[in-house]
């Protein structure tokens, strides 16, 4: 790892905090009172001020310092939570945000960026009470104060005794002044360094004056032995809690006092400074040779000290006990490894090469009559499925934190519109594909925004409609047959049917004669340059945008739809593939060709009884279980040629076959001249031999519609890698990818979604023109006596 | 220093300690009740320890607490020496004029 990497972590480390401290920060608004979510704020601040100091950025360390100083008084409850306290840290993140953008593009930041920074500080410095800068100096310039002799010391100050007081409140009322005490140590030694910790001391309305509050960490140069030293504080040995380290030895002294230390969350360097085991100076010199080792950051601060022998390794050992344990509450929260992107996705993309190698494998195990090779690739394949479920599970991620972002946005929002509008928020944990999810992100916004400027309506509608005066924006996620469903549910106007149809026939989108269903109407909006409002905001309602949402999602193979009730709300519905790369897909055989229908949107399969293939040909529904299934013959749609009857001069044909009909074809390979001629002469025999002619029916589902498929062949599950068509392909209907089978061959994966809305549309056109409803539909093909179908195969 | 109109002025002479420091607490209290803007003269303390110390400390912490402006102001050389002593002034945070050794 170089320092370059180490950067590299630290902007993503930053931007996670920050993305944490937002979150955070929404949620204090909540619950002004809640001390984890403040501590967690503190935190976040405080870590990257760390972090940034380790690489020199001063200027964020120096920026992030103030906003800290303030965040430290909102822990202590000096300063109360307030929406305008908030919205000034929702600035100072974004500012951040900047700051470490500029960073990661190895700019310094210009002009603009440090007014804003100085605004921020200034109005962070009036929560202060003071000058931000006078009141809360940075740290490096308090330590700037150690005595100038000790920079030319070198190496430890090993001479340095070290004393730790923590007088008891009685001291005072004792008649004895702990300053008295130090200043009596200075008259038989030196005091090197001294940190006074007066965090105990309360407001001065709850101070009771004559107890005492104070404890002090003190490095002490003398020549006198510990006796003497003990001496000193002979007097308030009973009230006070009095440690005395002498120099080198008694290392679990300094561990035991280090473990002592009530502070919770100091940094080790920090810890070791205060505690005088180390200097300022001598931490410096650490931090800078850990900045300037290549190897350095691969080795924790405290490695590097005990290298320089400035510290023990036991000292370091019980410092960095202290700081796991703060650590522990937080990688309890995120015990993630992190993994570059493209690693994975060449990972997957192996992957996917290794199921079809498999696939092959597998094939030709299946031609030869070996057992034991039979049962090493079926163990193998099981192992290649796994080895897939568990690599794509490595890209899933949970769609709670694009949800959670959701929060700023409708804060935001509804402060620019003003008006009262709540996010809830529902099925956070809903895996999905990592690509779909950085996606998602820009049409769901857009939605969001929608919802909210326009179907939220203003409060006196609200009120007169007899509705809660604030609005509600609900994000919702859940999966549904190998699709993952988000549904942007408002409690507002609603689309308002009449006045969309009224624009679209003024944009000549339809004829002013067409029948269409509410639900039609509804998909209008997602055409381009559709906006039926009025007033454009700057938000939304140039009508450029859900044409975009509707792009968007289409290109990640996905749909959107709308539930609207006028005066009751909407629903935008997004329905997305799970993922992109790999699927369960079912194997289907048309003539020659091969077809792969996503596992998860087949219901059942049932034959398609011999009576129907025939004279019955125009017949699109069969009656299943007494409900009508439309259906269509993917021969037809695609165009598949018959396969050529049994022809001596087949051979060249059967090159062209896959694997279902190539056992067939070895069959057919097999009939002499004579064999065919007979079989031509006995239809009972053709048949037998020829199953293809009996044809089957794949029942998919997809949104709640069904729809049959029918082919010649099952071929039972395959483990589908999607490969993309090219781009000629792409207005190609009823087509999503391909993929390439065990033997080599190419098999189309069918476009379940659009296959299923061509039935739907299908039927409704027929039944809008010719004014049957479903019911007649039915009626009708009882009338040409539909067959019933028999249960599922 | 300017004054605004709602700027108070205490100032304490003498013993800044533990025999005063309940009295003084009082004082620094009703002052601070009473004004926006406060101005502590410590020119003339004579003599302080760490039950001033902490008065001073807590009196700070009180004006943060009800967002008025606290000032310390003309550190005495006893307060400058005790100051030094304990490295506080960093966290009083008031400008201290540094007296040159006489």
């Amino acid at each position: 790892m170089n320092l370059d990497d180490a950067l590299q972590t630290f902007i993503i480390e930053a931007r996670e905090l920050l993305e944490d401290m937002e979150a955070a920060l929404l949620s204090i608004e909540q619950n002004p009172d809640d001390a984890d979510t403040i501590n967690a704020i503190f935190r976040a601040a405080h870590t990257i001020k760390g972090s940034a100091g380790l690489f020199g950025f001063d200027h964020v360390v120096s920026f992030t310092h103030v906003a800290e100083s303030v965040l430290d008084k909102v822990r202590n409850g000096a300063i109360p939570v307030t929406s305008e306290l908030v919205a000034i840290f929702l600035a100072v993140s974004d500012h951040l945000g900047n700051l470490i953008s500029g960073i990661a593009a190895g700019n310094e930041p210009d002009a603009a960026m440090q007014a804003l920074a100085d605004e921020l500080v200034a109005k962070l410095g009036s929560y202060l009470g003071q000058n931000a800068q006078a009141n809360s100096p940075l740290p490096v310039a308090t330590e700037a104060e150690t005595p100038l002799e000790r920079e030319n010391s070198g190496g430890v100050d090993s001479d340095s005794w070290h004393i730790s007081l923590r007088f008891g409140p009685d001291v005072l009322r004792n008649g004895m002044d702990p300053l008295s005490f130090i200043r009596y140590l200075s008259t038989f030694g030196k005091i090197v360094g001294i940190f006074t910790l007066a965090d105990q001391v309360p407001t001065l309305s709850e101070l009771d004056p004559e107890k005492s509050y104070f404890g002090f960490e003190i490095a002490f140069q003398t020549d006198a032995d510990k006796e003497t030293i003990e001496g000193a504080f002979e007097f308030v040995r009973d009230d006070a809690l009095i440690r005395i380290l002498p120099p080198h030895s008694l290392i679990s002294e300094y561990q035991r006092l280090i473990e002592a230390l009530p502070q919770e969350e100091l940094r080790l360097g920090e810890i070791l400074v205060r505690c005088g085991t180390l200097t300022q100076h001598e931490l410096d010199v650490a931090l800078n040779r850990q900045a300037d080792h290549p190897s350095g950051p691969a080795h924790p601060l405290g490695e590097v000290l005990v290298d320089q022998k400035v510290v023990q390794p036991k000292v370091v050992e019980a410092a960095l006990d202290k700081q796991k344990q703060v650590k522990d509450a937080k990688g309890a929260e995120s015990g993630l490894i992190r993994v570059n992107a493209d690693n994975l996705d060449d990972h997957i993309n192996l992957i996917g090469e290794l199921i079809i190698a498999s696939a092959g494998a597998n094939l030709i195990a299946q031609q030869t009559a070996n057992p034991e090779l039979h049962e090493a690739v079926a163990r193998l394949s099981r192992l290649v499925e796994e080895v897939r479920d568990s690599a794509l599970t490595l890209r899933m991620v949970q769609i709670g934190a694009t949800f959670k972002r959701f929060q700023r946005v409708v804060r935001d929002v509804s402060a620019d519109l003003g008006k009262d509008i709540r996010l809830e928020i529902s099925g956070g944990d809903t895996d999905l594909d990592k690509t779909v999810v950085e996606k998602i992100g820009d049409p769901l916004t857009h939605l969001v925004r929608n919802s909210m400027d326009h179907g939220i309506e203003p409060v006196e509608v609200r009120l007169a409609r007899g509705k809660p005066a604030y609005g509600t924006v609900h994000l919702n996620a859940y999966h549904d047959s190998g699709s993952i469903v988000i549904e942007v549910v408002d409690d507002g106007g609603g689309l308002k049917r009449d006045r969309i149809l009224a624009k679209a026939v003024e944009r000549g989108l339809i004829k002013p004669e067409q029948q269409l269903s509410d639900q039609e109407i509804h998909q209008l909006i997602f055409m381009p340059g559709f906006s039926t409002v009025e007033q454009v905001s700057n938000l939304s309602g140039r009508g450029v945008g859900m044409d975009v949402v509707y792009r968007n999602i289409t290109a990640l193979r996905g749909t959107v739809d709308v539930d609207s009730t006028e005066g009751v709300g909407t629903t935008m519905r997004i329905r997305l593939p799970l993922t992109l790369a790999i699927i369960d897909g079912f194997l289907v055989g048309v003539s020659a060709s091969s077809f792969v229908v996503p596992l998860d949107m087949v219901v059942e399969c049932v034959e398609l009884p011999p009576e129907q293939t025939g004279d019955s040909q125009g017949h699109d529904h069969l009656n299943l279980r007494g409900e009508v299934l439309p259906f269509i013959r993917l021969k037809e749609i695609f165009d598949v040629p018959e396969l050529a009857p049994f022809s001596p001069d087949g051979d060249e044909e059967d090159d062209d076959t896959e694997a279902g009909t190539s056992r067939l074809s070895g069959a057919t390979g097999l009939l002499t001249e004579e064999g065919a001629a007979a079989l031509a002469k006995d239809p009972e025999l053709a048949f037998l031999l020829n199953p293809v002619s009996r044809e089957n029916v794949v029942v998919v589902q997809y949104a709640g519609r069904r729809a049959g498929l029918v082919v010649d062949k099952l071929m039972g599950e395959f483990q589908t890698v999607i490969r993309p068509l090219g781009e000629v392909f792409n207005g190609l209907e009823g087509i999503s990818g391909f993929t390439i089978l065990g033997n080599g061959n190419v098999a189309l994966i069918l476009d379940v979604p659009g296959l299923v809305r061509r039935v739907a549309g299908n039927e409704s056109r027929r039944n809008g023109g010719s004014g049957i409803s479903l019911q007649s539909a039915k009626d009708d093909g009882a009338g040409r006596k539909l067959i019933g179908v028999g249960g599922a195969q | 220093m300017s004054s605004s109109a709602a700027c108070g002025r205490l100032e304490i002479k003498g013993e800044l300690n533990i025999f005063t420091a309940a009295e003084l607490r009082l004082q620094l209290l009703e002052a601070i009740a009473t004004c926006t803007e406060l101005e502590v003269d410590l020119a003339h303390v004579s003599e302080i320890d760490s039950a001033g110390l902490q008065l001073m400390l807590a009196a700070k912490r009180e004006a943060v607490l009800r967002k008025l402006t606290l000032r310390f102001t003309g550190h005495s050389p006893a307060v400058c020496d005790v100051l030094e002593l304990c490295k506080l002034s960093g966290q009083l945070g008031d400008p201290v004029l540094i007296h040159s050794p006489s």
